[in-house]
């Protein structure tokens, strides 16, 4: 489904990736780890368009989409849930869903709406509140249903547990597998190591800007490597 | 002699007579405001060509009125698309371009296509004040305390009118939902497949498409010259800092008051020392509420 081949990419003179392959496969959940400047969001926000890479190729469906602006990303359906949840804070709830459905998915955009506040019921009760008077959580929430309305192929979800009690972790990591349960691709982006793992088919261990290790989640989980550089083992 | 008469040396009459005045002119205050509210508010930039583009707009207006002999409120809605496309094509095709995202790059460029457009407008249009003259001048009607002018109550009526449009659009509609999108969250919206530099381009042409109407509201009032875009703009700064920053609501009552008290004041000081009221209004609005009346707090 999403073919990244030697991306290189980076902000103005800084080359941060350099030269990165990747593979999500349909109906797959791909975590990707990494620490903090590993380059994982880079690669996230290069993938949707929000930078142009350096070099190398990125291909969705077979269809170039290396360099494209991040509507057209958008059009044919990867979707990012950004780090920090990039809600809009002036605005209610409703219209924040709403524009999700702005580039994509516009025809069916009251069932979707319906559908995510099926999902979050807790965005409904708070449908004519500011998205900035919510709580981090809640935020969280709405970044996601926002990305559900665009109806997505591949969503990209980057460090959804961040800043979000032990509990919430919990329950969003219950619903990303729901959501791949429901036939979602989901390209994963955590530094929440275990569960990622327990959640993936497949990861990528990212340092420095390359990748240095992949491979099956469960065989990642048994890796010595993985084992020494992040759970101290 | 009445109360009012004891207090301030001036009948009631007069000073509701100066109210009703400073009301009409203050709703074309809140437009060009608007304008400049809304291009602040989105692209986060101070335009210092808005007033250079209200000039613009008014030989717009004037020239299709000597030319072809249009009436100036006729020449509205193609004035109004003329500032936008201008309006888009500047942004999008000038200060966008040049600007690389750096404010301070954005402020000069718009100043410095204010300072071009100003002395090419010196050059083909002279620096002669020039007039439109419309056969309902000095039609109107008698309030018993004032005579109100057609043109006044146009200006206040389409202006009031505009605002209405342009607040229903910014709210209920896709676009308007994306301009307040962009406003705040620029990443957030490219992520939902927003297109920031069209957006930006589409806020700055209806920002200019708001002089545009202006220019078309004020040209039967007001002689016009190269220079007549700083009367009100000026103004305009003021009723947008005093309203707060980026704040629709905040133009509509900021150009209200800036009007009344223009005219009140030029009632009790004179024509010329009633600016000051303007001044002393602005400045102790700032020190109560500094970032403006309908202003966000200060982070």
């Amino acid at each position: 489904m999403l073919e990244v081949r030697d991306l290189r990419a980076g902000y103005g003179a800084v080359e941060v990736l350099h030269g990165v392959d990747l593979d999500v496969g349909d109906d797959e959940i791909v975590a990707i780890l990494g620490s903090n400047g590993a380059g994982k969001s880079t690669l996230n926000n290069t993938i949707s368009g929000l930078f142009p890479p350096f070099g190398g190729a990125i291909r969705f469906d077979g269809e170039d989409i290396c360099g494209a602006p991040s509507e057209r990303i958008v059009e044919r359906g990867v979707i990012q849930v950004p780090e920090g949840r990039r809600v809009f804070p002036n605005m209610t709830v409703r219209d924040n869903l709403l524009l999700g459905g702005y580039r994509r998915g516009r025809a069916n955009r009251k069932r979707n709406l319906d559908g995510v506040v099926a999902v979050f019921p807790r965005l409904g009760e708070r449908f004519t509140q500011h998205a900035g008077t919510l709580s981090g959580g809640e935020q969280q929430m709405l970044a996601i249903g926002r990305a559900m309305m665009a109806e997505p192929r591949l969503l990209i979800l980057d460090e959804p547990s961040l800043g979000l009690s032990p509990l919430l972790v919990e329950e969003m990591f219950g619903l990303i597998r729901r959501l791949h349960e429901e036939g979602l691709s989901i390209l994963l982006v955590e530094q929440n190591v275990m569960e990622s793992l327990a959640l993936a088919n497949r990861a990528y261990v990212i340092e420095n800007g390359l990748i240095t290790l992949s491979g099956p989640a469960d065989e990642l989980l048994d890796n010595p490597d993985l084992k020494r550089s992040y759970l101290g083992l | 002699m009445d109360a009012c008469a004891n207090l301030t040396g001036h009948g009631c009459g007069i000073i509701l007579a100066s109210i009703i005045n400073g009301t009409m002119t203050g709703a074309v205050y809140a437009l060009v405001a608007l304008g400049l509210t809304l291009i602040y508010g989105v692209l986060h930039i101070i335009n210092f060509a808005h007033g250079t583009l209200l000039m613009l707009a008014m030989y717009g207006v004037f020239f299709l009125n000597q030319i072809v002999g249009v009436d100036p409120y006729m020449a509205m809605p193609v004035i109004l698309v003329a500032a936008f496309l201008f309006g888009y094509g500047l942004q999008r095709y000038v200060i966008g371009k040049t600007s690389h995202g750096r404010d301070e790059i954005t402020l000069l460029v718009t100043l410095g296509v204010s300072i071009v457009i100003e002395n090419l407008a010196l050059f083909f249009f002279t620096a002669n004040e020039r007039n439109i003259r419309v056969p309902y001048e000095l039609a109107g009607i008698d309030l018993g305390v004032t005579y109100l002018l057609v043109t006044q109550m146009a200006a206040f009526g389409a202006a009031l009118l505009i605002t209405a449009t342009l607040w229903m659009f910014m709210s209920a509609s896709d676009t308007g939902r994306a301009i307040r999108a962009v406003a705040k969250e620029r990443q957030g919206a490219r992520l939902v497949g927003i297109n920031v530099e069209h957006i930006f381009a589409l806020s700055f042409g209806i920002g200019t498409a708001c002089v545009g109407a202006a220019a078309a509201l004020l040209a039967p009032r007001f002689a016009i010259s190269p220079r007549i875009g700083y009367t009100f703009v000026l103004i305009a700064f003021t009723v947008v800092v005093l309203g707060g920053m980026g704040s629709f609501v905040g133009a509509l009552v900021g150009g209200f008051i800036i009007g009344i008290a223009e005219s009140v004041g030029g009632l009790f000081l004179g024509e010329s020392l009633g600016q000051i009221t303007i001044s002393l209004i602005f400045i102790l609005i700032l020190l109560l509420r500094p970032s403006g009346l309908f202003g966000e707090k200060l982070r």
